[in-house]
């Protein structure tokens, strides 16, 4: 796999084409969709009356007037919106099922002794036989990020990107997830200092700067390990933080150890929209979260994420709340941020191109372009708008079934009643 | 133009009081009353709107005029009178203002502070004595987001740890110093209760007291009702004894009204409960608890006005409307505990579907309150991808005109029909989008809100003079 143990980035791209060769089982079909506006998410935008043809669950042609091979199913898409299967958000899908029940939850580390594990890797326990998976496809989610919950310690752990098709393991790189300022704060000695005061020591430790049996260690070998390629500039750390000092503080800190890092929340972060731009440091918007909910979110608006865009930084979106079974509103996010400022292009590509890319699996998904996955989606009306549904689903160019338990529930009861009981419907 | 009278001035031209209300019973008196005063308004007129009547009507190119705080025609071609404000709404959609069953704006308020999280009594797990009312902060820079969002009346609730939490309060949604110059004039209370999984969590799992099962939480409706009733039965006035001549003098000491003794602040909220004084709201998500309630409300007697949540009321929607029973719902939260697990995204559009039914949106969200017309389009479309189509004149019944009758405030707002309060939003197109967004809201015929100026938009105490304005 191509998880970001020790692995050489230059490898990773041929670990990753092994896995996609794992993942695509033989009935990645040849499809030819016709005549659709293709929302590319790419330089080349938005393309009226186009064709997109897949073979071996890849994109292999954009343009007008293309024919399909023998065997290809076509799809007459009669002028509505294809686009990249979408991003569901940092997520706890497939390590999260009912969220009050601790035996069906996996996304956070509690470990009194030693609560700083950076090499904690949720994804280990990733189920994708999760009923959430069906749900949030159903709603053209196709990939989400893996987001480790800070449990024990505000350095929640690592996570990988999954694409929801069944396939068992992450793609890509891992990523690893801090959680700063006021909710971090009571994991960190009651004060949000101290986040700095134990980052400059864990630094220390994974730079060699710290004996490793002195008896203060924060780390264990293996999180100095994990640390140390964080450090050396393999795979982004995700930030959640929201007011603007900390952001402050956090680009400081990230500029001096040449960190990758991302923020996510960011309820202020249009305040140093240009600080972000300049140093090339992506957003994860909570794009419907406009109330002042602690002292870190006085500044929230509904415009941070049209803000953060028209000084040049790169927005995606991420929700606070139960972002697992509720990501398929990541698109309402979408839209309220256009509704709010945010371009319309710019709000799809926070949905697709540019997660990819932050997450390090731009090069195979998350834009409709030749040489990519063929994970779309064709929708019935505007995808940003909450008042229109996803059609068909394709991943790897394989249509995936527009079903889910929901859909298996309200079927069953939407049945007039009969004498028998709904048990023997199904 | 707009006359800004004094709200005194206001009081006198138009009274905002229930209609000739008969007495309250000693159950529902009421010692914190309102002091809304609606601000009176030149008269406005909005013209050529497509509007949506909450009634289940779709008008086109139709007037709607407000005058002295009412509704005073909804027509094509309305004359204006004499200083009215006209409005152009071509292209715009007209509604009634969006009311919200289920909030704790106030009561669990932004910023989500210790010192403000007043919304659950968790000391008991029967507190019918507690009023939401009391731990409303009117500061809660919520209430302005939600009227952003077109909400002009909620009910503020309790939270649902108990099994009965207390009393909800109807506000309308208009800024203030006090939560009493909000309060719904003549709106009833709701009583709040609650099923399943929270009760017996925070109690049995939390402090080790009952209820720890379902079957404990029944027992302990049962005991609380079983009190109201014997209380109920001692307080109700009594026929006056046969005056025994010999005796002499009248029948005017206690025993000739009410002769109950010592008022019971719980029992209160009960009682009224029963005689119907008190609007009964059950937070409840199973199809099999709903059943279970239904059935103890016909043991003692009172009505069940909606179910809160109720994930599951697709698998009842018939019973809960042959009942009257109004299910007040998400559109699509599900699975964060296990008796959200079967909350399906066609939960509205299968309660709405049989005769008489009563399906309402609601939030129980700060964040929610303020799309509730998005949550309502995701229902459109769901259902439409199941085969139902649902126009918006129909969906707009969810969002005013039933969460009216859950409340028991249809006679004055949830419409617009000519006599009733003014509450209307004027919206940049047809609300059910992600993209739509109220432009004007008024309430009581005086325009509260108006996007892109800032000086027609309250803000709080709270957020006056933060250096982090957004």
């Amino acid at each position: 796999m191509s998880r970001s143990s020790g692995i050489p980035s230059r490898c990773r791209a041929w670990l990753g084409a092994t896995l996609l060769l794992a993942v695509l089982p033989a009935q990645a079909q040849d499809l030819l969709v016709r005549n659709a506006t293709v929302h590319t998410a790419s330089a080349r935008g938005s393309l009226e009356h186009t064709d997109v043809l897949v073979q071996g669950g890849i994109i292999r042609a954009v343009g007008t007037g293309l024919s399909a091979p023998a065997g290809a199913s076509v799809v007459e898409a009669a002028g509505k919106p294809l686009t990249p299967a979408l991003f569901g958000g940092i997520t706890d899908i497939g390590i999260d099922e009912v969220s009050g029940e601790s035996t069906t939850v996996d996304s956070a580390l509690k470990l009194a002794d030693q609560p700083l594990r950076p090499e904690f890797d949720v994804s280990l326990a990733y189920n994708p036989a999760s009923v959430l998976i069906p749900v949030a496809r159903l709603d053209g989610i196709g990939f989400t990020a893996l987001g480790a919950n800070s449990g024990g310690g505000f350095i929640a752990g690592q996570g990988g990107v999954v694409r929801l098709d069944g396939s068992a393991d992450p793609i890509g790189p891992l990523a690893l997830y801090i959680r700063l300022g006021a909710s971090g704060a009571e994991l960190t000695g009651s004060s949000r200092a101290a986040q700095w005061m134990l980052l400059e020591q864990m630094v220390s430790e994974a730079r060699g700067r710290v004996p490793a049996d002195s008896p203060h260690a924060l780390l264990t070998p293996a999180g100095r390990a994990t640390l140390a390629r964080y450090l050396a500039g393999q795979g982004r750390l995700v930030v959640q933080v929201d007011r603007a000092a900390d952001i402050r503080q956090l680009l400081r800190w990230a500029t001096r150890e040449k960190l990758k890092i991302a923020i996510a929340g960011g309820a202020e972060a249009w305040r140093l929209a240009p600080q972000l731009a300049q140093a090339n440091v992506p957003v994860f918007v909570d794009a419907l979260g406009n109330l002042p909910s602690s002292f870190d979110q006085l500044g929230a608006t509904l415009e941070n994420a049209a803000r953060l865009r028209a000084a040049g930084v790169q927005v995606s979106f991420a929700q606070r709340d139960d972002a697992s079974h509720n990501a398929r509103k990541m698109r309402q996010l979408a839209g309220n941020a256009v509704a709010n400022g945010l371009p319309w292009q710019d709000g799809l590509a926070g949905l697709t191109r540019v997660p990819a890319q932050v997450l390090g699996v731009g090069d195979r998904i998350g834009s409709i372009e030749v040489g990519k996955l063929a994970d779309l989606v064709l929708w019935e009306g505007d995808p940003l708008d909450v008042g229109h549904y996803a059609e068909q689903v394709w991943l790897g160019g394989r249509a995936m079934p527009m079903r889910s338990r929901q859909t298996e529930l309200r079927d069953r009861y939407l049945a007039p009643a009969t004498a028998e009981p709904r048990a023997y419907s199904r | 133009m707009r006359t800004r009278l004094t709200a005194g001035l206001g009081l006198a031209l138009f009274s905002l009081a229930a209609p000739s209300a008969p007495a309250a019973s000693r159950f529902v008196q009421d010692p914190y009353p309102s002091t809304y005063a609606a601000i009176a308004s030149a008269p406005v007129l909005i013209r050529n709107a497509t509007v949506l009547t909450g009634t289940g009507a779709r008008l086109e190119q139709t007037d709607v005029l407000l005058r002295d705080g009412r509704i005073a025609a909804v027509g094509t071609a309305l004359a204006a009178p004499a200083g009215t404000r006209e409005v152009d709404a071509r292209g715009k959609w007209v509604t009634p203002g969006i009311i919200d069953v289920h909030s704790h704006l106030g009561v669990y308020p932004s910023p989500g502070v210790s010192a403000h999280s007043d919304g659950n009594e968790m000391t008991a797990p029967v507190t019918a004595n507690v009023w939401a009312e009391h731990s409303v902060w009117p500061q809660d820079p919520g209430f302005a987001a939600a009227l952003a969002g077109g909400v002009t009346s909620m009910q503020v609730l309790p939270g649902s740890a108990n099994l009965v939490g207390g009393r909800g309060v109807t506000l309308k949604n208009v800024p203030a110093t006090t939560y009493q110059a909000m309060k719904f004039p003549g709106a009833p209370w709701g009583l709040k209760m609650a099923c399943g999984e929270n009760p017996k969590r925070v109690y049995g799992g939390g402090k080790g007291v009952a209820p720890g099962t379902r079957m404990g939480n029944v027992a302990g409706y049962r005991a609380a009702f079983i009190d109201a009733s014997e209380y109920l039965a001692k307080n109700a006035p009594k026929k006056p004894a046969k005056k025994k001549r010999w005796f002499g003098g009248d029948d005017k000491g206690d025993s000739a009204g009410d002769a109950g003794g010592k008022r019971d602040l719980k029992l209160d909220t009960l009682a009224g409960a029963i005689q119907g004084d008190i609007r009964v709201h059950i937070h409840c998500y199973r199809a099999d608890e709903m059943a279970t309630m239904l059935d103890l409300s016909k043991e003692f007697g009172f009505k069940i006005a909606a179910f809160h949540h109720a994930v599951e009321a697709y698998k009842l929607s018939d019973r809960l409307a042959a009942e009257g029973v109004c299910g007040a719902l998400w559109a699509d939260w599900w699975g964060f505990k296990m008796e959200a697990f079967d909350g399906i995204q066609d939960n509205i559009a299968l309660v709405d579907r049989p005769p008489n039914s009563c399906a309402i949106v609601h939030s129980d969200s700060p964040e929610g309150i303020q799309r509730l017309n998005q949550e309502a389009a995701k229902v459109i479309a769901n259902a439409r991808r199941a085969g139902i189509q649902i126009a918006p004149e129909r969906a707009m019944m969810w969002l005013s005109y039933n969460a009216a009758r859950a409340l028991g405030v249809e006679k004055q707002t949830g419409s617009l029909e000519a006599g009733k309060m003014g509450d209307v939003v004027v919206w940049n197109g047809s609300p059910f989008s992600s993209y739509a967004q109220a432009e004007q809201v008024y309430i009581d015929g005086h325009q509260v809100y108006e996007r892109g100026d800032a000086r027609r938009q309250p803000l709080s105490d709270f957020m006056l003079g933060q250096e982090a304005q957004p």
